[in-house]
């Protein structure tokens, strides 16, 4: 005798329809593999390659709350424009996001990272320079690469001075495969 | 592309309790048998919901992730106490039979549970069906160690007098 499938699905939509929920996480698959998408009410907060769900609930209870839960539904809007994105058809993503835990610095970064167009790239050095503060191309590396909200918040279109792709925390090939889809070379789905 | 929207007050960081998924996946199935015990097959989906939404309720204010199965079990006992309540009245106190032998059989025993009073059954089931020490047991109930103890006891001998008849 085990739950029902239909129980515990009626359970996991009630508590996020209830509001109890700081955050609600779905697993999912994709073009450049499985992910692991999250949401808080304020936005979207995760967004995960390969995900090793353990880890990852660990650490969205340490920064938002232990209140974590798959619950398919508030994420929704996220797979949703991320399926558009694959497809070549959504350039810009529309959803909130939620930076709360992040250090200030590391906001800024990813806020003025939120402003590379699709489909163009922007230089470490370059980014630093638009925070004002040139000397910080290393910091900015740094705060890139812990983006929670990689695709979304575009760090693959961030390449290292001389054009190279540098590194990416989901690996290079997917940073080439967003790269390549939005140069239009490149059909992902 | 414009900035996104963001929020930048972060809430206060909670430490202790797992993650409420992990929390769920390892006490569901036995909350969910607990309650089919106690209630029957339909009402025990709902209680089993209307149980892990009072404990989603309270997880952010647990500071700490001891005891858990025990806190998870008193709050179905309330849900199911509850359910009870509401379903049906209590049953008329049967006359307390001695038996000799006060050791449980609760195995062979268990099918009759049901014409329990509901606090009995509930003291008789988290003791011998999950084997919750007396201390959890008063807390599920809201009651004391003892009266949870005397529960349970007077609920067997209940139970061995119904099945000697």
């Amino acid at each position: 005798m085990t739950v029902p499938t239909a129980l515990d699905e009626r359970f996991r939509a009630e508590a996020a329809a209830q509001g109890l929920l700081d955050v609600a996480y779905d697993l999912t698959d994709s073009p450049v593999g499985p992910l692991l998408l999250a949401s808080t009410p304020r936005g979207v907060c995760r967004i995960a390659f390969e995900p090793e769900a353990e880890h990852e609930l660990e650490t969205l209870a340490r920064a938002f709350g232990a209140r974590v839960l798959r619950s398919p539904k508030p994420v929704e809007p996220v797979r949703r424009e991320l399926d558009d994105y694959f497809e070549g058809v959504r350039r810009a993503f529309d959803l909130p996001v939620d930076l709360t835990p992040l250090p200030a610095f590391q906001r800024l970064v990813l806020e003025e990272l939120a402003r590379v167009p699709y489909g163009e790239t922007a230089t470490y050095g370059g980014l630093a320079a638009r925070i004002g503060n040139a000397r910080a191309a290393r910091a900015v590396g740094g705060a890139l690469n812990r983006n929670p909200i990689p695709i979304v918040l575009p760090c693959h279109r961030v390449v290292g001075a001389s054009g190279g792709l540098v590194g990416y925390a989901g690996g290079l090939d997917r940073k080439r495969a967003l790269l390549d889809l939005e140069a239009g070379e490149l059909r992902l789905a | 592309m414009a900035p996104p929207k963001t929020t930048t007050t972060a809430p206060p960081p909670r430490v202790g309790a797992p993650p409420f998924e992990r929390f769920y996946e390892v006490h569901r199935e036995e909350i969910y048998r607990y309650l089919v015990r106690m209630l029957g097959r339909q009402p025990a989906e709902d209680a089993f919901q209307e149980t892990f939404l009072r404990a989603l309720r309270a997880y952010g204010d647990l500071r700490h992730a001891r005891h858990l199965r025990a806190w998870a079990f008193t709050i179905a006992t309330r849900v199911a106490l509850d359910e009870r309540r509401r379903a049906r009245p209590e049953p008329v106190e049967a006359p307390e039979v001695p038996v000799a032998d006060s050791r449980p059989a609760y195995a062979e025993l268990e099918h009759l549970a049901g014409g329990l009073p509901r606090t009995e059954r509930a003291a008789v089931v988290l003791r011998y069906g999950y084997d919750l020490d007396y201390a959890d047991i008063a807390q599920a109930l809201g009651s004391s160690e003892e009266a949870a103890r005397q529960a349970a006891s007077s609920g067997v001998r209940r139970l061995r007098a119904k099945g000697a008849s």
